[in-house]
């Protein structure tokens, strides 16, 4: 690993004003960077240890929302009492991922910030456009059995490897930052990018920008009673996603007053199947319903050699988390 | 002592095999835990000084660490096992290369180095954590619990006795981190922490008993290449029904 300078932010002032600095990162849980750095895929030259700012509480907020602070880590947060009853969609995604060792050190921030784990960005002998721009995107021609069949370009088919942003994106949060030129709030579906022509970027933040918290709106509440997070992968626990399904419905009667779909492994950002809610909105749920719903969640994806499976089994996997969601009542 | 497996006899067969766990260390010569220990302490030096002549190369190097640490290294202080520890370190040092190289404790093991096979998890106040993804800066002042804490004496931790009593491994490579794990893993199902296989996480409170779909679940981050999960399973659940259900109940050992 090469050598860098290690800072204890104190507070966010003072851990932005340093992470704005050429070659600095913030240190979180570290469940990601630091593995990253034995690998020399960063290389960091100032790490900036944010674990002693004030940002770990989780709470209920005047509006009815619930404020996840950034540094609150992944098991506390699954295992919140008001996320587990109002937002259990988010608790579900954040017990599929990982391992309890993982999700005792890792923040909902650095969830958010996790990196690909598309191989051939892993290992620097390859070329990579998103850890090394221009010099080529290895996974096009190579092994691409995990990688993106959806908003691919050229340049970069690189999947997001997390499961707490699906449900995060599913139910609108918003996600607070401070940065060198003061605090803003963005909708978490401007957090994330596509790779387009600069896969180097993984979200839409400014150089020094820290997560302080992300919210949850109070409207998304009305999803407790109807949600479900589907996660298919080679093993039954302790694996990325090949897909995911964050699903989410309000029911009216016996019609759907709104959809949410939000899935995982297929995209280089957790995708968000609007086309698919628009056709849900005001339906009554079945199985014909959900199968064209299905379709037209996945009608742009393009698979590559290895991953064109995917398309199927996304689809499959929304029918699924729409049964299951319909199934579960308060 | 126990009869010899076939492999563990071709084993010992091998001539002069001092490091044989079968047999006690002849007076005079090097056991493996000490070997550990002493090369976990001096880094190659403790290696070289499993051969007879290197004693005042390892003595060298030992000055040698002991003279002022590179000027990028920081000052750490936690509590490993219950006692106070200080140090310069390296910011690239992990925890648990602090443990094994600086503090000499080699019971936590460095399996794949990347957060993958939980041989090397610890307790961190408490909590259970892949230590080989945790840089030691960033867990100043913190309360370390390793394999080597978990005994009081020589009684072993419940969860010790269970993996002996259910034979909950094989070559042990995995058994520190499974241990901890486990140890980390019931304090979580105390407090009433949900899991992936939780019916419904909306419904808080007490648990129910850990079924062993639980309890394969929340140790999925420990892999076990000799395949002992049916016993680090049982030991699991015999140390998990023997524990008070509310959490406020028991004082954490951890």
């Amino acid at each position: 690993m090469k050598p860098f300078a290690f800072t204890r932010a104190t507070d966010a002032d003072t851990a932005v004003q340093a992470a704005t600095q050429p070659g600095a990162r913030f240190l979180a849980g570290g469940t990601n960077i630091v593995d990253l750095m034995k690998e020399g895929v960063e290389a960091p030259d100032r790490l900036v240890d944010i674990n002693r700012l004030p940002l770990a509480a989780i709470e209920a907020q005047p509006g009815g929302g619930l404020r996840l602070g950034a540094l609150a880590r992944n098991s506390d947060t699954a295992n919140h009492p008001v996320l587990r009853t109002r937002y259990p969609l988010v608790a579900q995604a954040i017990l599929a991922g990982a391992s309890g060792q993982l999700r005792n050190a890792a923040t909902n921030g650095g969830n958010l910030r996790q990196r690909t784990r598309c191989p051939y960005f892993y290992d620097v002998t390859q070329p990579c456009n998103k850890r090394a721009p221009g010099t080529g995107c290895s996974a096009l021609q190579g092994f691409n059995r995990n990688h993106a069949v959806l908003g691919t370009s050229a340049k970069c088919i690189a999947s997001y490897p997390g499961d707490m942003a699906q449900a995060l994106h599913a139910l609108d949060a918003v996600v607070q930052l401070q940065g060198p030129s003061g605090r803003r709030t963005i909708p978490i579906a401007q957090f994330h990018r596509l790779p387009g022509e600069t896969p180097e970027l993984d979200a839409n933040l400014a150089p020094g920008e820290l997560i302080t918290a992300i919210d949850l709106p109070a409207e998304s509440a009305r999803f407790a009673q109807r949600s479900h997070y589907l996660k298919v992968r080679d093993r039954a626990s302790y694996a990325f996603a090949l897909v995911s399904v964050a699903a989410a419905l309000d029911m009216e009667g016996s019609r759907i007053r709104q959809a949410r779909i939000c899935l995982g492994g297929v995209a280089h950002m957790p995708w968000r199947a609007r086309e698919a809610e628009a056709l849900l909105q005001g339906a009554e749920p079945g199985l014909p319903l959900f199968r064209q719903a299905a379709d037209a969640a996945l009608a742009g994806a393009t698979g590559f050699e290895h991953n064109r499976f995917k398309i199927e089994l996304a689809k499959r996997s929304i029918v699924r988390a729409l049964e299951t969601t319909t199934r579960s009542t308060a | 002592m126990t009869s010899l497996l076939p492999d563990e006899r071709q084993a010992d067969d091998l001539p002069d095999d001092a490091n044989s766990p079968l047999l006690p260390a002849p007076a005079g010569q090097l056991t493996r835990r000490a070997f550990l220990a002493e090369s976990g302490t001096t880094g190659i030096a403790g290696i070289l000084a499993s051969a007879p002549m290197a004693a005042s190369v390892a003595s060298a190097a030992q000055a040698n660490a002991d003279a002022a640490p590179p000027s990028s290294s920081m000052a750490l202080a936690l509590r490993v096992n219950g006692k106070p520890h200080a140090q310069q370190v390296d910011p690239r040092t992990t925890l648990l290369d602090l443990l094994r190289e600086q503090m000499a404790l080699p019971g936590t093991k460095k399996g794949c180095d990347h957060g993958q096979c939980g041989a090397c998890t610890v307790l961190a106040n408490g909590r259970r954590i892949n230590s080989c993804l945790a840089l030691a800066l960033s867990h100043d002042g913190a309360e370390i619990t390793t394999i080597e804490g978990l005994a009081r004496g020589s009684e072993l931790h419940p969860m010790q006795a269970a993996f002996i009593k259910h034979d909950g491994f094989q070559c042990g490579y995995c058994t520190s981190g499974q241990i901890c794990s486990a140890v980390g893993m019931l304090r979580e199902a105390e407090q009433g922490a949900p899991s992936h296989v939780t019916a419904d996480v909306r419904r808080t409170g007490p648990m129910a008993p850990l079924s062993d779909a639980e309890i394969r679940e929340r140790m999925s981050g420990n892999i076990c290449r000799c395949g002992a999960y049916p016993g680090i399973v049982a030991a699991v659940r015999e140390v998990s029904l023997a524990m008070p259900r509310a959490a406020s109940s028991r004082r954490s050992r951890a």
